[in-house]
């Protein structure tokens, strides 16, 4: 029984470490360890995927006392759309064509790891989106975090707000309806639709991660999905991990971020599509 | 008015360390409990209910919080960290309201209205 704490808390530090510095929930490694690695039903495995999207989310936010990172309007403003959209997916279960939703959002994904490849080799990550719109502006979503990596402030402006607020709608959507977390598509709608940088992107996502989860984990908890002895030991790991992961996030280069980033959503896109035409792999 | 600039600014920076602090006391208290139930679960090696059974009830875990059962103690710590979130949206709003931004009041607000109608009914419609 030990060993199996052990694991667990391990596997849930290097998730809790990861998730946070990506602003995604650490469900894709915490899922496959427990099915493939410890042989636990899918039913409890996703029990346990929800606690740890929460714990890394919950860890993310005590690193600081005071966090800069995070953009509090811009979370809570698409909250609305990822949440009316977590819910409405979720009442469509059963409904709406799943196998075409996973090639969609599968897609996706492969179409925005292509996108950031490209900004990748421009020089996008050290200019700051300067375009303004309207909407931002009327809604205060402009913000400025310090960039510990390169040691100065950096104010920026948030562009293209109803393209965000779509996106974020979709990926309540499709994780109330598929299941799938939608981190990496949280990030997405805001570094690369709304034109935010990477590290608020990632930290505001995880924020907002956790607000989504939060509903869904009850439905999960009283339904008898949540084993404590699986998501104890991993809750605990994740913690400190994310704990951990959110400092060490704001000392490294949005460069660096975005190459761990990159594979991570090109795997999960693949993975999605094929699952789509009924191939499952991981 | 340079005065009660610094002044509305001061007030600001000890609201946003006060609810950091509250905050990091809600995630506290709720890994210290999961850990207590799961250094109860090592002593014990026992989880306090038969089998393969744990807890999922609400009623269920209070009784045995109250008589020290491991996986009820634990199954509580989990449900204190799943509420973790929602008590960030709170002080949220609170911070909103400080800072007299009524419409992030008014945003929050209905995030939070979701969250709550949601939860209730994950919690009926299981």
């Amino acid at each position: 029984m030990l060993n199996d704490v052990l694991l667990l808390a391990a596997t849930g530090f290097i998730a809790g470490v990861l998730g946070a510095i990506l602003g995604i929930g650490g469900g894709m490694i915490v899922t496959p360890v427990l099915t493939l690695a410890m042989g636990v039903n899918i039913k409890y495995a996703i029990g346990a995927s929800i606690i740890a999207v929460i714990a890394t989310s919950s860890g993310a936010t005590i690193a600081y006392l005071k966090d800069e990172m995070l953009n509090l309007r811009v979370a809570m403003f698409l909250e609305i759309a990822t949440s009316i959209g977590a819910i409405i997916g979720a009442l469509l279960t059963g409904v709406a064509p799943t196998s075409f939703l996973f090639i969609l959002f599968g897609a996706l994904l492969v179409f925005s790891s292509w996108n950031m490849i490209r900004k990748l080799r421009g020089k996008s990550d050290s200019v700051v989106n300067m375009q303004d719109d309207d909407l931002s502006k009327r809604l205060k979503l402009d913000g400025v975090y310090y960039d510990k990596a390169v040691d100065k402030e950096v104010p920026y402006h948030v562009k293209n707000v109803p393209g965000g607020f779509s996106m974020m709608f979709g990926a309540g959507f499709a994780s109330g309806l598929l299941g799938i977390g939608s981190g990496a598509f949280k990030v997405i709608a805001m570094d690369t639709i709304m034109g935010m940088p990477l590290k608020p992107s990632s930290a505001t996502s995880n924020l907002m991660m956790g607000v989504t989860a939060a509903a869904s984990a009850t439905v999960y908890f009283f339904n008898g999905s949540i084993k404590p002895e699986i998501a104890a030991p991993l809750a605990l790991g994740i913690l400190v991990g994310a704990t951990l992961g959110s400092r060490l996030m704001q000392h490294l280069r949005a460069r660096v971020i975005r190459m761990i980033f990159i594979p991570i959503i090109l795997y999960m896109g693949v993975q999605m599509v094929l699952q789509g035409f009924g191939v499952e792999i991981g | 008015m340079k005065q009660s600039n610094e002044t509305k600014a001061k007030e600001m920076h000890d609201v946003e360390i006060l609810i950091g602090q509250i905050l990091r006391i809600g995630v506290i208290i709720s890994a210290l409990v999961i850990l207590f139930g799961l250094i109860l679960l090592m002593l014990t090696q026992t989880s306090g209910y038969p089998g393969d059974v744990f807890p999922d009830k609400p009623s269920v875990i209070l009784q045995g919080v109250i008589a020290l059962k491991p996986f009820a103690v634990m199954m509580f710590g989990i449900f204190l960290l799943i509420l973790t979130p929602v008590l960030r949206v709170v002080v949220s709003i609170y911070a909103f309201a400080k800072e007299s931004d009524y419409l992030y009041v008014v945003i929050t607000t209905i995030v939070l209205i979701i969250l709550g109608v949601s939860m209730v009914v994950g919690y009926f419609g299981k």
